[in-house]
């Protein structure tokens, strides 16, 4: 079995009062190169600063081969850092740099006294010593002859490898790499890409990487971990977060998706873009779930032997495919494939059973707590809304003076009471006039869903509560909108049995 | 002809005011420095001002002065610039502004505030050397803390992480990183504290009860009564000035990068 290196438990992080990491628990398994993967401010690199000794968790424990380090200083952990921007010392020279650790190690030799007796004593490296590891890790890095070379004048490229020998000459348990590559063009990404792959395989110690990019992620990890939001959306090798995504974010983050709603119509078969397909994924009968079909695993075939059918509306050439872009009725269905087609032909479409895949819907509802206000209006989610109060009683009105009376002829008012409101999915709109609406917020995801868009709208006030709807309107993310509820779709129930008598 | 419009023209004000008001005046003292009251050139100014072991023991007091007001600056300033510029505080900018300010109250309202301090303390006229460097270190502080803060600030925090992510302690980052990396400001700050206090007598005159004098007394007074030998003495000054600059790199070029001056 393999050894946990790193486990974090329960980890939360606020910075002043921003919830940035929420109950992380992970584990990290000795000699493997894991990945945190997810958008910017996703809580990646907070978490990698946290294993660094740079931040220290809220609450939660991380610990180190079985021992609690979260309160260790960075000096005292067996860890280094190579940094997203490298922070090389200006004033001192390549050989200075990657000797600056060792210059600071202090380690046990053993001698013996004149009397046999054995003894120990803690020792700086000798001039000697730190010259060899210098060389060894420039080596490695392919910088030999660097030594006396100054940082400024250095490229990028050379600048990175500088890091890594900084970081590796010390011979860390864990080598901690914060978007090392994010700096380097293109092509010279690739190639550290293939050689930090190497540099791990040679010292066989525990890679934990940062970064945004999920194809650095697919191609270098041998595990990955998928955060949003400061929540961990999955955990699993490179294939198996690719082939069976745990939620439509990981299967929108991670390499390109078809996403459609869907509804569960018997046993393994699920029904979307108007058609019923086979599936392996057992869900209970008429539940609504979401799904993903990538876009190489949907294959065309002629017009009449394909359970879709549909006109090519885009093509456009990626270097090694194509990406065909059909419409099927009011979907829109993303393929890739090596075969070309023309816009407007007609094609056929299938998709094998265990290319869908299904998931269970992270939301069905939008559900917020409220108040009531003095005009009858409904406060939730920094914002103030129009609403029916009279749902709240079975039969009742409202009177010229505003007051509730219910069936049995009471009078009541609502001013205070706490209620919990409910809107759905299709019955919210957004608009760019932030004066429309009751609230505003910025759209913080958009995803396609074949005939739709799934947007997330997060106010901006204190609640920071998101809104999630339906919309066929294309918007863009971090627009600034204000959110639309019609009166007669907000949902209201009260929350306490409790009733305040006017 | 029209008169064309060029960019270079935008250099001429510039240059009259060089020429009137830097060049002229040092070909002046140059002049007066090396001539008599007849206007013959003489060496005699320089002689007499080596041959006389009042005025270089003036010298030798000015500059004794200024080295230990200066360190005395720096030994202050540094923690506080250091403080202030690490710190996570989000009214640290009020505290560097009290540490400034008066560098903004009228400067002889300020010594003569001191003044009036040591009296009713009791030490005007007692410790005389103390008082005027206590005045000046008052007086100049403010000089040495701006540039070793600003110094400080511009220092990336991940040099920070990245030291101590490679084993060293607090001390050990603070003289590899923190230090050679600020030798920039420290270095500024040196030579805005060093020069003044060295001809600043009005600090002496007024803490020191007219008993320090220092080589900027000393040209005042000879401009008094002997141009020639005051223009000599404020060249030598020049001189003492130029080399203490040259010795401290304040002529290289300002790079920040490689930060270190050493």
């Amino acid at each position: 079995m393999a050894e946990h290196i790193i486990e974090l438990k329960d980890v939360t992080k606020y910075y002043d009062d921003n919830l940035v990491l929420e109950n992380v628990s992970l584990y990290v398994n000795k000699g493997e190169f894991i990945t945190f993967l997810g958008p910017s401010g996703c809580g990646k690199t907070t978490t990698l600063r946290m294993i660094a000794g740079f931040d220290t968790p809220t609450s939660g424990k991380i610990l180190l081969n079985g021992t609690d380090i979260s309160a260790l200083p960075p000096n005292k952990r067996p860890v280094n850092t190579v940094f997203q921007r490298y922070a090389l010392f200006p004033h001192l020279n390549v050989f200075e740099n990657v000797a600056f650790g060792l210059k600071c190690k202090r380690v046990l030799n053993t001698y013996e006294n004149a009397k046999g007796e054995r003894y120990t004593k803690k020792e700086k490296l000798s001039k000697k010593q730190i010259a060899e590891k210098v060389q060894k890790a420039l080596e490695l890095v392919d910088l030999e002859g660097f030594e006396k070379r100054s940082i400024s004048t250095l490229s990028g490229g050379q600048q990175q490898r500088v890091a890594i020998a900084r970081a590796i000459v010390n011979e860390p348990e864990i080598l901690l790499l914060d978007e090392p590559l994010g700096a380097l063009d293109l092509k010279m990404r690739k190639e550290m890409q293939i050689e930090l792959k190497e540099i791990h395989k040679r010292l066989g110690i525990t890679f934990i990487y940062v970064t945004h990019d999920q194809e650095e992620a697919l191609t270098m990890s041998d595990t990955i971990v998928v955060m949003a939001d400061g929540v961990v959306q999955q955990i699993g090798t490179p294939i198996g977060i690719y082939n069976e995504p745990a939620n439509t974010f990981v299967a929108d983050f991670i390499g390109e998706s078809n996403i459609f709603n869907g509804t569960v119509v018997g046993e393994r078969q699920v029904r979307f873009c108007g058609k019923v397909f086979d599936c392996v994924d057992d869900f209970e009968r008429n539940e609504p779930v979401d799904v993903v079909v990538r876009p190489e695993d949907v294959r065309m075939c002629a017009p009449e032997e394909g359970k879709l059918r549909g006109t090519v509306i885009s093509v456009v050439f990626k270097g090694i495919h194509y990406e065909i872009t059909a419409q099927v009725g009011k979907y829109e269905i993303v393929i890739q494939s090596t075969d070309k087609r023309e816009e407007g032909d007609v094609i056929g479409m299938n998709i094998d059973a265990d290319e869908i895949h299904l998931m269970k819907p992270k939301y069905t509802s939008n559900i917020f707590e409220g108040v009531i206000t003095k005009r009858n209006t409904v406060q939730f989610a920094d914002g103030e809304f129009e609403c029916d109060v009279t749902q709240l009683y079975p039969g009742s009105h409202l009177d010229e003076e505003d007051y509730l009376v219910t069936a049995a002829g009471e009078k009541l008012d609502l001013t205070g009471t706490e209620v919990r409101v409910e809107v759905g999915l299709t019955d919210i709109a957004i608009s760019d006039d932030e004066d429309a609406g009751g609230t505003t917020g910025n759209i913080i995801s958009i995803i396609y869903k074949g005939d739709h868009y799934r947007l997330i709208v997060r106010t901006d006030g204190e609640d920071e509560e998101d809104f999630v709807f339906a919309t066929d309107d294309l918007w863009n993310e971090n627009d600034r909108v204000s959110v639309i509820v019609p009166k007669d779709k907000i949902k209201l129930s009260l929350k306490k049995a409790e009733d305040k008598k006017a | 002809m029209r008169l064309q419009f060029s960019r270079k023209m935008l250099g001429i004000p510039y240059a009259v005011f060089l020429l009137f008001f830097v060049i002229l005046p040092m070909l002046i003292i140059l002049f007066y420095a090396f001539t008599d009251k007849e206007m013959h050139f003489t060496f005699e100014n320089f002689v007499r001002f080596f041959s006389d072991p009042s005025k270089l023991s003036t010298i030798a007091y000015s500059l004794v002065i200024a080295l230990i007001t200066t360190l005395a600056c720096l030994a202050i300033a540094y923690p506080v610039a250091y403080i202030l510029a690490r710190s996570r505080m989000k009214k640290k900018f009020v505290l560097l502004l009290l540490f400034v300010t008066p560098m903004w109250i009228n400067f002889v309202l300020r010594v003569n505030a001191i003044r009036e301090l040591l009296n009713w303390v009791g030490l005007l006229g007692e410790a005389n050397y103390f008082n005027t460097i206590f005045g000046m270190v008052y007086d100049f502080l403010p000089f040495m803390i701006l540039p070793v803060y600003t110094s400080l600030l511009k220092i990336d925090p991940s040099y920070y992480e990245a030291s101590a992510d490679l084993g060293a302690g607090w001390t050990r980052t603070f003289t590899r990183i923190t230090l050679p990396l600020s030798m920039p400001g420290i270095m500024s700050g040196i030579t805005m504290v060093f020069l003044p206090s060295m001809t600043n007598y009005v600090v002496s005159d007024m803490l020191g009860n007219s008993k320090v004098t220092i080589i900027g007394k000393f040209i005042y007074e000879y401009f008094g009564t002997n141009w020639n030998m005051g223009s000599m003495v404020a060249l030598i000054l020049l001189i003492v000035v130029f080399l203490s600059t040259w010795l401290t790199g304040g002529f290289k070029e300002e790079d920040t990068v490689r930060g270190a001056n050493i």
